[in-house]
């Protein structure tokens, strides 16, 4: 151990060379090039979902983040320049002003509390209008009917009710284009969050309630939805199809879907199989049962029901 | 008493000055803060009853007016034996805190029984969501009461081995502290889940 | 029989095999743990261990524990993130990359869980304790045992994550555990257990520090110290601790109840019997918020003190900061909603919520501008800590631009739970917490230790920090807006994002060899010590308080006690103020050793492994122990030792200076 220690201390550390400024900052620049070509080559021919929007909700969300966007760098620009000119200029030995004792100024002080005061100001107010105009729960101005669209997460798959149509999917949406979509959104599973970026925003799936959310697209597509919300070990998996089409391919589908072979009926039982834990691939239902998403909703929600009446639903679910 | 009273004023002002006692105090600020937010859990999911009893099915006014009242005479009691015991009269303290503790411990026992009964019946802490913070709730506030039981029973130990050091009548007066603040927390459980509950 | 299977509550010999990636990390962990065992033994330093160290009162050296403690879970928490670039690097389409699902979902949330409880808040407490009490001229803390006790449950909690590793599992549940999903129904393993009570543990632990802290504050500072004469880091730490003591009750609470759905079949948060699991959302998220500002705010005090030093000129506005730190502290309390704004609270709750988060923006410039104008018209000289700060300015601002996008709730909509906001809270959390934080060692450094740091390797680490993070997570960024969801471990290759992913794991790389040149960094300046002795105990012609004594600094801190009468009290007194040291010298009453914290820590830690196991005898046991621990500290009246006056006056080897 001795003799380690002795031959340890003996080793030479090798001098650390000293490099000079302007080589660190041809370094810098040269490696935000870099950085900035491999980013555009990774990102070249992709979908930018969240910009690339193709449905209203999507476009004015995506506009916002644009012009918040433009508004920060506005803001960054001035803080930057400011850290780099004056690190350069007052640096130790630059020989510039030095006033070691200057603590304060009401008069730039004023300047940068009330100029950020007056940008926050601009921003929520913009924070207001659209939080209200942009709010998921918010029925589209549209002269046509909006699509109900039930939705429940499973774990770990999606089922989408069409109870117009009297049929459902698995882990497969389609959409007609330029109809308002009204998304009834629950859990059977632990919280997931329902999310199409090309269309607009997510929101919560939780068990035992509901949430809402209004969407439309523009253009005929397939959109990319998913959830957003780890809820366990196929969380990754939980993603689906999302195909915006005309009213008469969409009316198609419906019909191809009531005469495919197999569709199999959707009622608590085959539901309460769906259920159980595990990925899927896409798959039909007759929807025999108009009120199933109302009672997997319902089932958690022993409190606002008998004591009688939950366990009368507890045992339809095991009797299967 | 009067005497008491002028040798003690001035050790009371410089008391409160004690780094040890202000940090108490902030102690006790944060096991409010703890207790606020089994308060508002409480308040959310007390109507969550998941098709089982509410509270006015099962609580009592009166036997819960009892244990008010007994701990209430007890946070009394335990003042006084906070004056005899900077007066450091020995006999006298410890009885006092005798009967602060036999106190104690039978509001404690009202409590235990009450939580028998309800589970007895089969209105235990797993049947809903109003039951789990009325259990929660009550019950951290007991057993912050058992915490200071032992306390006083260790303060009287501590009397009858080494009488009244000044470090021992710091951590008394923390002890009292505690007592009346554990009061004022049965008082907002008194409020909120009892009479609230009920009417 | 069925008594004895019953004493080991839950316990099983397979928790011990999880495969091959997880048993190379026990084994590293195993080998670590028993090579500190090994060299302690073989150099018969158990003793000194115990008696320097362990058993310690002194707030520098419990300082120095927290931090070693914090360098070592930054390895581990490192060690996880590259793993997890390592697996989105690799898993696209058929490659299912080196680990399972549940198994990456234990990492990241073993990522967050240590890089926030105990890295960011162990560099905090450990910074605060070696320099607060020296910067408020006070010998020790309010409470020194008490503040050793916080030491070893923030410990404690320390050695159950690590635990888990080996016997058990972590939770995979996200750091925040949201339930259902963390509740009995959904993830019934030991995982969540081992999460709950590793940070209930540690969380008591921060809590007791906020109170010590707080009162060391408010009650021990120097004669002629009045508020607005403190150092900007002390206003900085006291609004961090007043959100400490404020806001971690909240998490000691709902833990609490999360461990009692868990263990008691209660039903705070379940979907079923009328739970709430949006009431857990809310209550740890009015935790959650203020506790990132409890990191950061700090962060920014030491900055204030970096500038200043390193400018060669007064802390320009002072008053503005110490109210833009006040605003940050009241207003930190009144945002939490900003992190679920997608659950559908309707218009006007989430509109409130997200312009209340845009006016910390406000206070958040104020400062930022502030620190600029120190710059200006100074003499900078740029040391490595100045090199922390600007990196600190350059990534921090960009971080705080997308908090602003991300506090409007319709933008919020589009990007929330996806890479963008994972990007997001890596850019503030690293780029301001972190690089504070190394700011703030590198400063100190030589006070504590008698040396300063190698310099150009700190340089060298400050740059492959911040390209590392700018190439690991602008990627991240662009990911986001490209709608990848966060905490995936296999994705679709018709997405196209393993470019990104990949570019993102190499700037991960670079983050950790920064961490490699840091460790370098240390072992090559107790190398070179000799010719990196502080020898004037004021090596950067420092402002404050700590800068007056020698370097290392004693353990009694001031032979005699400070008499303030200005702001930058020392800068002051050396350029021909207010003498700060003056009078006769006094003997000095110290608190003794004592082993109490760790006894406490140890039996935190039985009773946590008890819960985890339902080992429901060990659980009462160790709280008997606990018990009977602390009424024999009541009893013990032999704490203190006194330093005579004449003693300390011959080791104020500082006599003659100012």
């Amino acid at each position: 151990m001795k003799w380690v220690l002795k031959r340890l201390s003996q080793i030479q550390i090798p001098r650390i060379p000293i490099v000079p400024r302007v080589v660190v900052l041809l370094a810098w620049l040269l490696g935000l090039c870099l950085i900035a070509f491999v980013l555009w080559f990774a990102m070249h021919g992709q979908t930018v979902d969240v910009l690339q929007t193709r449905g209203e909700i999507g476009n004015r969300q995506r506009d916002l983040l644009v012009f918040a966007s433009l508004l920060a760098v506005v803001v960054l620009m001035p803080v930057y320049i400011m850290l780099f000119v004056f690190a350069w200029r007052y640096k130790e030995g630059h020989h510039r002003k030095y006033t070691p004792k200057w603590d304060g100024n009401k008069r730039y002080e004023t300047i940068w509390w009330s100029v950020p005061i007056l940008i926050v100001s601009v921003l929520a107010v913009i924070t207001w209008v659209t939080s209200h105009s942009l709010d998921p729960y918010k029925p589209l101005a549209s002269d046509k009917k909006p699509l109900q669209v039930q939705v429940i997460a499973l774990d770990w798959k999606w089922l989408f009710i069409y109870p117009e149509y009297q049929i459902a999917s698995v882990n497969e949406l389609q959409i007609p284009v330029n109809r308002p979509v009204e998304f009834t959104i629950t859990s059977d599973a632990p919280m997931n969050s329902f999310w199409i970026p090309q269309l607009g925003g997510q929101i919560y799936a939780m068990s035992g309630m509901q949430t809402k959310l209004h969407l439309i697209a523009d253009e005929p597509g397939e959109y990319r939805g998913m959830s957003a919300n780890i809820s366990g070990e196929g969380f990754a998996d939980m993603h689906f199809k999302t195909y915006a089409e005309s009213q008469t391919d969409f009316n198609q589908w419906i019909d191809k879907v009531h005469g495919y072979e197999n569709t199999r009926d959707l009622d608590m039982s085959s539901y309460s199989h769906l259920a159980e834990p595990g990925t899927s691939v896409v798959q039909y239902y007759h929807l025999q049962d108009q009120q199933l998403f109302y009672n997997v909703m319902m089932k958690y929600m022993g409190h606002s029901i008998g004591r009688e009446q939950t366990s009368e639903m507890t045992n339809m679910e095991y009797s299967n | 008493m009067t005497d008491v009273k002028n040798t003690v004023a001035p050790a009371l002002e410089d008391e409160s000055q004690k780094p040890s006692i202000f940090g108490f105090w902030l102690y006790l600020m944060t096991d409010t803060v703890l207790f606020a937010s089994l308060f508002a859990t409480f308040i959310v999911l007390r109507g969550r009853t998941a098709g089982g009893v509410s509270g006015e099915e099962i609580f009592s006014l009166p036997y819960v007016f009892i244990e008010t009242l007994i701990l209430l005479i007890s946070s009394f009691v335990a003042g006084l034996a906070l004056f005899t015991a900077r007066a450091r009269r020995k006999a006298l303290t410890i009885s006092l805190l005798l009967v602060t503790g036999l106190l104690g411990l039978a509001f404690l026992a009202m409590e235990i029984h009450e939580f028998r009964t309800l589970v007895t019946e089969g209105h235990g802490w797993g049947t809903s969501a109003f039951l789990s913070s009325y259990f929660t709730l009550v019950g951290t506030h007991g057993l912050h009461i058992l915490i200071g039981l032992i306390w006083l029973g260790v303060s009287i130990m501590f009397i009858l081995q080494r009488g009244f050091t000044d470090r021992f009548l710091t951590r008394l007066t923390m002890w009292s502290m505690f007592w009346h603040f554990l009061d004022v927390i049965w008082i907002g459980i008194f409020t909120i889940v009892y009479l609230v509950g009920i009417v | 029989m069925e008594f004895f299977a019953n004493l080991l509550g839950r316990m099983d010999l397979s928790y011990f095999w999880h495969g091959w990636v997880q048993f190379g990390a026990q084994l590293t962990l195993i080998g670590a743990v028993v090579l500190v065992i090994g060299l302690l033994t073989y150099f018969k330093k158990w003793k000194w261990l115990w008696r320097e160290w362990l058993t310690t009162q002194d707030a520098k050296r419990i300082g120095v524990m927290y931090i070693i403690v914090a360098v070592g879970m930054l390895l581990r928490g490192a060690s996880d993130a590259l793993m997890l670039r390592l697996q989105q690097a690799l898993a696209s389409g058929n490659s299912e990359g080196f680990i399972s699902s549940d198994h990456f979902q234990q990492i990241f949330t073993a990522h967050g869980t240590i890089m926030i409880f105990f890295v960011a808040m162990g560099l905090m407490f450990g910074l605060i304790n070696l320099v607060l009490p020296l910067m408020i001229g006070s010998r020790d803390v309010a409470f020194p045992t008490l503040n050793s006790t916080s030491f070893y449950l923030f410990l404690a909690g320390v050695v159950l994550t690590n635990l888990s590793l080996i016997y058990g599992e972590f939770g995979s549940a996200g750091w925040l555990a949201y339930p259902p999903l963390s509740e009995l129904a959904y993830s019934p393993g030991p995982g969540i257990d081992y999460w709950l009570w590793s940070i209930q543990i540690a969380g008591v632990g921060s809590l007791l520090s906020g109170i010590n802290f707080l009162v060391t504050i408010l009650k021990h500072r120097a004669k002629g110290m009045t508020l607005m004469k403190m150092p900007v880091f002390v206003w900085s730490v006291l609004g961090a601790m007043i959100l400490v003591v404020f806001a971690f009750p909240i998490l000691t609470g709902t833990l609490f109840m999360l461990s009692l759905d868990r263990s008691m079949g209660m039903h705070f948060f379940t979907s079923d019997f009328g739970g709430n699991p949006m009431m857990y959302i809310n209550l740890i998220w009015a935790w959650g918020h203020p506790e990132v500002y409890i990191l950061i705010l700090p962060a920014f005090g030491l900055f204030g003190e970096v500038v200043a030093t390193f400018s060669r000129k007064r802390l320009f506005g002072y008053k503005s900061m110490v109210w833009a730190l006040m605003a940050i502290t009241v207003l930190s309390y009144t945002v939490w909603l900003h992190h679920f704004f997608t659950m559908g609270a309707g218009g006007n709750v989430n509109a409130f919520f997200g312009i209340m988060t845009m006016i910390i923006a406000v206070p958040t410039g104020v400062k930022v501008f502030n620190w600029l104008f120190t710059m200006y018209r100074g003499k900078i000289s740029f040391a490595s800590p100045m090199w922390w700060f600007m990196a600190f300015v350059a990534t921090f601002a960009l971080g705080g631009a997308t908090g602003v996008l991300l506090s409007i709730p319709a933008i919020d909509f589009q990007v929330h739970n996806s890479l963008f906001l994972v990007a997001h809270f890596h850019n503030v959390i690293v780029g301001g917490v972190v690089f504070g934080y190394f700011a703030g060692l590198t400063y100190w450094f030589p006070k504590i230790f008698g040396f300063r740091l190698h310099e150009r390797l700190g340089k060298a680490a400050v740059t492959l920090w911040t390209s590392g993070f700018l190439l690991a997570f602008i990627p991240l960024y662009i990911l986001g807006l490209l709608g990848a969801t966060r905490r995936l471990d296999h994705y679709d290759p018709s997405l196209g994002w393993q470019p990104l992913f990949i570019v993102s794991g190499i700037g991960a790389l670079l983050i950790g060899l920064g961490i490699v040149v840091q460790l370098a960094q240390v072992v090559y300046s107790i190398w070179k010590r000799r010719q990196l002795r502080d020898t004037t105990g004021d090596p950067w012609d420092g402002r404050t308080l700590e800068w007056s004594v020698p370097s290392p600094a004693p353990h009694y801190n001031f032979a005699r006690l400070p008499i303030v009468s200005t702001r930058d009290a020392w800068y002051e007194a050396k350029h021909g103020g207010n003498q700060v040291f003056s009078g006769e010298y006094k003997d000095i009453e110290l608190p003794r050793n004592t082993g109490f914290g760790v006894y406490v820590g140890i039996l935190s830690v039985l009773f946590g492994f008890g819960f985890i196991w339902h080992l429901w005898w060990l659980v009462l046991l160790s709280s008997v122990a606990l018990i009977y621990v602390i009424i024999r500290r009541t009893y013990d009246e032999n704490i203190t030792y006194v330093i005579p006056a004449a003693d300390v006056e011959r080791l104020d080897t500082r006599k003659a200076a100012i």
